[in-house]
């Protein structure tokens, strides 16, 4: 009996956006995430957003610098992309998603 | 834990934190700007991190102020290995949240940048850390890391310009550290940010000696020293010596202190050197130069006085070994921590880092006495000029200090032994000179006082031995004519004698002479006496027979006349 070759399984897009506060950039920042994901991830991705300025303590644990900061979790190895994300390119590169 | 309290500085003006490193508040007039960034640059190795740790370290220990440390090149367990050797104990200070170490990792191909954005992130972990331990004291280490991991320039320098401003308005007192550049005091330029005071630390290498320097660049609304000043990095940490040049202000003694040798005691108006004077003792080879210190400080531990004995030439168990065979007991001062040695070539490190090392032992130490043997050595590491001024600045130092000095010098035979110390001599109050005088196939060691200032001194040569017993002066010679030494002095003092004696006999003899003379002469004055007395009872005899014969014949004559009817 001939095997069937297996479908790869879903990945599960983890993606952790850092703000700090509502600025004009982090604002930016998740509406281009929304967008992106909605685009080229539909279904597997899950966003949460980190907002610094109610718990400052995280940004010692991802190594945050700059705001906003976009970290991939999931999949790993762990991907970390600054600016408010209005360079879809860049974030597709940087995210390292193939664009559907 | 012992907490200095703050001070801030004597003349009005801007407050001041004191960073707690020796030497560094001096020069900066009590500390570093309060509550405003100040710039440590210099070049890789020459110890910004280190003076950044102290800074910090000092700051929770000695003056109870937590402190931040934002390090952007090291990790915290790196930085608590590197600072371990010097006594800081980091982790124990961030358990006790005196001390928070933040890692910022900043790596270039981790970050990708994909419009704009802003360094809120670092503010927040900057903010978070200062509130959570309420800290006063900041640093960041270094800023570089920032230019060479974020992509955008423009950027980053506007943060940095919003950054020190949030500092400012934090009322922190920062200290940033940055690599020096080419041309400017930063790579990166950040002095034009930061500047209310920059300290630039600098380690050069000259003549294949090593020396560390730190120079205060600027600081505004602030008097501070303007020269360079030497450092020295050892177990301790930092230490900067803020003695450039001192005034000619310090205190005199009115108390003199004894050599160790009583006969020299004598020599020095009867009671020995000037408490807190510097004294130089020269010679030739071998005439006894360490042998004359040894003796002021073995009399000086004796008296329970702390000695601390500086040798450039041989090790403190030769020394010990060395004296005790002239009858010094080196050892149990050393065992009772009276005296203290500090044996060090000098080729070691430069004029500026002995200058350093020594300042730090005697402020630790705070010796009475201080033996320098020998200062010639250290002309291997500086020309003449060097080590005049080398000394000038230890001697005024060890004067503020009370602290009574001997430096021994070894001269070259050859020359007139005066003039070759003609540099350093005008800095010595007393001065002590060993020579060897050769006579009848023999040397033997004579001393004597070229100069003693302010006290009647003796002017005379006098010969010193050497024996199990310690050093002994020889009675002087009081003889006529030269002074002899050694045997040829035995044999003058054993003809003089011959010939005090013979002159003594030859006297006896004329006294003895006179004497018989007198007797005979007296003698012969008495037989004259004698016959001047017979020839007056011979006169008187003629006299009285001659009134008797007169007597009679007028009688006869009368008895004739009446026989013979004379009418």
């Amino acid at each position: 009996m001939p095997n069937k070759p297996k479908e790869p399984p879903a990945e599960r897009w983890l993606l952790r956006l850092y703000v700090a506060g509502q600025t004009p950039k982090s604002v930016t920042a998740l509406a281009n995430l929304k967008k992106l994901c909605e685009s080229h991830l539909a279904g597997r991705y899950e966003i949460e957003v980190i907002d610094l300025l109610k718990n400052p303590k995280l940004a010692a644990g991802d190594q945050i610098l700059a705001i906003p900061t976009l970290v991939r979790k999931l999949p790993t190895p762990i991907k970390k992309i600054i600016g408010d994300l209005s360079n879809e390119t860049r974030v597709l590169v940087g995210l390292d998603v193939r664009p559907a | 834990m012992k907490h200095r309290p703050l001070t801030t500085a004597a003349t009005p003006g801007i407050a001041k934190c004191p960073t707690g490193i020796r030497g560094l508040d001096e020069i900066t007039n009590g500390g570093l700007p309060k509550g405003r960034p100040t710039l440590i640059c210099g070049a890789a190795g020459c110890g910004k991190t280190l003076l950044a740790m102290e800074f910090i370290v000092r700051g929770a220990r000695e003056f109870n102020e937590p402190g931040v440390f934002m390090a952007f090149e090291e990790t915290g367990k790196e930085l608590s290995d590197n600072v371990a050797s010097l006594g800081f104990d980091l982790p124990a200070l961030i358990r006790r949240k005196k001390v928070a170490v933040d890692h910022v990792r900043v790596e270039r191909s981790e970050i990708e940048e994909t419009g704009e954005f802003d360094l809120e992130g670092l503010f927040i972990r900057l903010a978070n850390a200062i509130d959570s331990l309420g800290a006063k004291r900041v640093v960041l280490d270094s800023l570089e890391a920032l230019f060479a991991g974020l992509p955008n320039e423009a950027i980053v320098r506007a943060e940095l310009r919003r950054l020190f401003a949030w500092l400012k308005q934090k009322g922190v007192t920062a200290i940033i550290t940055g690599e020096q550049g080419e041309k400017t005091l930063t790579r990166h330029g950040l002095e034009e940010y930061i500047s209310d005071c920059v300290i630039f630390l600098d380690h050069r290498v000259t003549a294949q000696v090593a020396t560390r320097r730190v120079r205060i660049v600027k600081y505004r609304g602030s008097a501070h020293g303007t020269s360079e000043y030497p450092a020295l990095i050892d177990e301790r940490g930092l230490t900067v010596l803020s003695i450039s040049s001192l005034g000619l202000t310090y205190p005199v003694s009115t108390t003199h202190v004894s050599t160790g040798i009583p006969r020299l005691d004598a020599m020095l108006a009867g009671k020995g050197y000037w408490k807190g004077s510097s004294i130089l003792v020269s010679g030739t080879a071998g005439s006894g130069k360490s042998s004359i210190a040894a003796a002021f400080a073995d009399s000086l531990c004796a008296r329970g006085g702390r000695c601390l004995y500086w040798s450039s030439e041989e090790s403190p168990s030769q020394i010990a070994r060395n004296m005790a065979s002239i009858g010094f007991d080196l050892g149990r001062h050393v065992r009772k921590g009276l005296l203290r040695f500090h044996a060090i070539r000098p080729t070691l490190y430069g004029l500026e880092s002995h200058l350093v090392a020594l300042h730090k032992i005697v402020t630790e130490f705070r010796p009475e006495a201080l033996v320098m043997d020998p200062i010639t050595n250290l002309s291997a590491i500086g020309d003449d000029a060097e080590i005049k001024g080398m000394l000038t600045r230890v001697i005024d130092f060890l004067k503020n200090q009370s602290v009574t000095t001997i430096f021994t010098s070894l001269t070259s035979g050859g020359s007139a032994i005066e003039q070759s110390e003609v540099g350093v001599s005008s800095l010595m109050d007393t001065w002590l000179l060993l020579n060897m005088i050769q006579s009848a196939s023999e040397r033997n060691r004579v001393l004597y006082l070229l100069k003693s200032r302010g006290m009647a001194h003796s002017n005379q040569m006098r010969e010193f031995v050497l024996s199990n017993k310690g050093i002994d002066l020889v009675d002087v010679y009081v003889g006529p004519g030269a002074v002899y030494t050694g045997a040829a002095r035995l044999s003058q003092e054993a003809h003089d004698k011959t010939e005090a004696l013979v002159q003594r006999q030859a006297e006896e003899r004329r006294q003895r002479e006179l004497a018989q003379e007198s007797r005979n002469l007296q003698a012969q004055v008495a037989a004259l006496h004698t016959r001047l007395a017979n020839i007056a009872a011979e006169q008187r005899l003629a006299a009285t027979l001659e009134k008797q014969r007169a007597d009679t014949a007028q009688r006869a004559e009368a008895q004739l006349a009446r026989a013979r009817k004379a009418d």
